[in-house]
């Protein structure tokens, strides 16, 4: 990733390199680097507790890191003189101040930044927060009004790079599918975005290109189309066990996957003859899309669920 | 880059401030976003707006109910004043602390990332802020004054030196930096409140109690209590000796706590 030759453009663009962060003993964040690219969204996959708030929290100038650098447009981000500017964060939409209005809570960051009052409105209108509920305090709003208000503060600058931590939680249906037309539209106009997520099928759904980070370290990371492309074959059959070790036996690589279907390296072609030479029923036999990087985030997560079954933490 | 090309989207409104040049955000800007967090939450307006209220009603309680000698500048002036003690830090309090415990703080640093600017715009919103609310209790006490003087058709007494006056404020401006100091070294509302409450009552009465025992204390006491020294400056009269025992008082209460709360301030993770 680091021969790309869209790193020569600096401008609008987020570079993570050798970051890492201790604390103790524990490194939340391990020797992370990666770049995200202007015109692109960029997934930051990884379950609860991988090292993803606090990468950005480093990213954003809120934390220190023991050792790297996170750079924003070719610069640190506490040296950019007005980051509102250049840069919208949106790091937890639960941090805002209960007693104050929506309203207000815009118009402390219009101040700052020095922009026109006439900011405030236009993003009240862009995110969807009537005059009405922008008048309420921001202690009465529920958690999606929350996550509007504070995506309304991160585009109030109109910024090239967006920063977004777990943008979805608390949205409905379609407030997610709006927020996924926003970061879109957001990329296509040559801005860079950078959003975190826990859920793999959120951010498949939006993501160019995806980081994937597990206890701290990039385990995966590329184009989106190249991560999910077929990967191999989903067979499945009755009996898992059998059908894994006469793929084995046939020279194949077999993993049994959590849902009792069988990943392997072999054609679906070959994997049929396999089976069927084994005498085993198919109940089903298709080119693995994405299964590959489902399966790998799926273990992730799996060491630290509780869930026998960890394929709930995708649903 | 090739994406640069796609047209406009309209969400977001490209010819608007993107144009605005990326200059330092200057300290003016920062306090005057700082002084509106002073009164746009309603604990902090109510706060606030009893300053002028509760000097009213005294002035109208003396005028109707009091002595002559009551309706005097400095008699009235001086009984106004000391609200202020505890209103005041009160506001420091919710704002600066109510910034962490409400974890605003977290847009408010990613805004501004120099975290020592934020701080330095707070210590500055809330001297101006001290400073507009002692002249406004001064001048209603004043008001005050011409108007019990009319009522009970006595002349006006204007009594109160401008020394006194003076040395009043500085004496509310050292309580409001205790109080801002805790919230800068506490950074959570609730124990800064405790802090506050403790440094205006428990902390003379620990220090009475210290020097009716301990006969060191009586005689020295001043140079390291702030609670104590301050009484020195709202007194009619105050030595040169006093004067450095406030200062000394001060170094310990205030300049190094902060010192310590600011180098903490400055690198903790903001979550």
């Amino acid at each position: 990733m680091c021969r790309d030759p869209r790193l020569r453009s600096v401008r609008g663009m987020i570079r993570i390199d050798s970051l890492t962060k201790r604390y103790g003993d524990l490194a939340a964040v391990d020797d992370v680097s990666f770049t995200a690219f202007p015109g692109r969204v960029t997934g930051f996959l990884g379950p609860n507790g991988a090292g993803k708030s606090t990468t950005l929290r480093i990213l954003t100038g809120l934390a220190a890191p023991t050792s790297g650098r996170a750079t924003v447009l070719g610069r640190r981000y506490a040296d950019l003189p007005n980051p509102g500017l250049d840069v919208g964060v949106l790091l937890d939409a639960s941090a805002q101040h209960g007693g104050r209005t929506g309203r207000e809570t815009l118009v402390l960051a219009q101040r700052t930044m020095g922009l026109p009052d006439a900011q405030v409105d236009a993003m009240l209108d862009l995110v969807g927060l009537t005059r009405t509920e922008s008048q309420r305090r921001v202690r009465d709003y529920s958690l999606g009004m929350r996550q509007r208000l504070g995506i309304a503060t991160a585009l109030l600058g109109d910024p090239r790079v967006l920063i977004l931590d777990e943008p979805a939680n608390g949205l409905d249906p379609a407030g997610i599918r709006w927020m996924r037309d926003l970061l879109r539209a957001f990329a296509d106009d040559g801005g860079t975005v950078l959003l975190s997520s826990h859920l793999l099928a959120e951010i498949e759904l939006v993501a160019d290109d995806i980081v994937v980070i597990g206890h701290g370290r990039v385990v995966a990371s590329g184009a989106t189309h190249e991560l999910l492309a077929a990967s191999g074959t989903l067979v499945r059959a009755h009996d898992g066990e059998a059908l894994v070790s006469a793929l084995a036996s046939a020279g194949y690589r077999a993993t049994p996957g959590a849902d009792g279907g069988v990943v392997t390296d072999a054609g679906p072609a070959d994997a049929g003859r396999v089976a069927f030479a084994a005498g085993l029923p198919l109940v089903e036999l298709r080119s693995a899309d994405g299964t590959a990087l489902e399966e790998m985030f799926l273990d992730l997560t799996a060491d630290d669920q509780r869930d026998p079954h960890p394929i709930g933490a995708l649903a | 880059m090739t994406t640069l090309t796609t047209p406009p989207a309209d969400v977001v409104g490209r010819s608007g401030p993107r144009a605005v040049p990326r200059n330092r955000i200057p300290r003016t800007r920062l306090v005057d976003v700082e002084l509106r967090k002073l009164v746009d939450t309603r604990a902090s307006r109510w706060l606030l707006a009893a300053v002028p209220l509760l000097t009213l009603v005294v002035a109208a309680g003396v005028t109707i109910w009091g002595s002559d000698a009551e309706t005097a500048f400095a008699a009235l002036a001086t009984t106004n004043l000391m609200p202020l003690e505890l209103l005041l830090p009160l506001v420091a309090v919710l704002t600066v602390a109510g910034e962490w415990s409400q974890r605003s703080a977290l847009t408010t640093f990613a805004l501004v990332p120099r975290r020592g600017r934020v701080v330095g715009a707070q210590a500055v919103a809330l001297v101006l802020v001290t400073l507009a609310a002692a002249a406004a209790v001064v001048v209603l006490s004043a008001v005050g004054t011409v108007v019990a003087a009319q009522v009970r058709g006595i002349d006006a007494v204007w009594d109160l030196g401008t020394g006194l006056t003076l040395r009043s404020v500085l004496a509310y401006l050292a309580a409001v930096a205790v109080e801002f100091v805790a919230a800068v070294a506490i950074r959570s509302t609730a124990p800064a409140m405790v802090a506050c409450l403790g440094f205006l009552f428990v902390v003379p009465m620990i220090s009475t109690v210290a020097a009716g025992m301990w006969s060191w204390w009586a005689e020295h006491g001043a140079w390291f209590d702030l609670s104590w020294s301050l009484a020195f400056l709202t007194a009619p009269q105050i030595t040169g000796t006093q004067w450095t025992q406030v200062g000394t008082s001060a170094l310990l209460w205030l300049a190094l706590p902060l010192a310590l709360g600011l180098r903490r301030l400055l690198r903790v993770e903001i979550r």
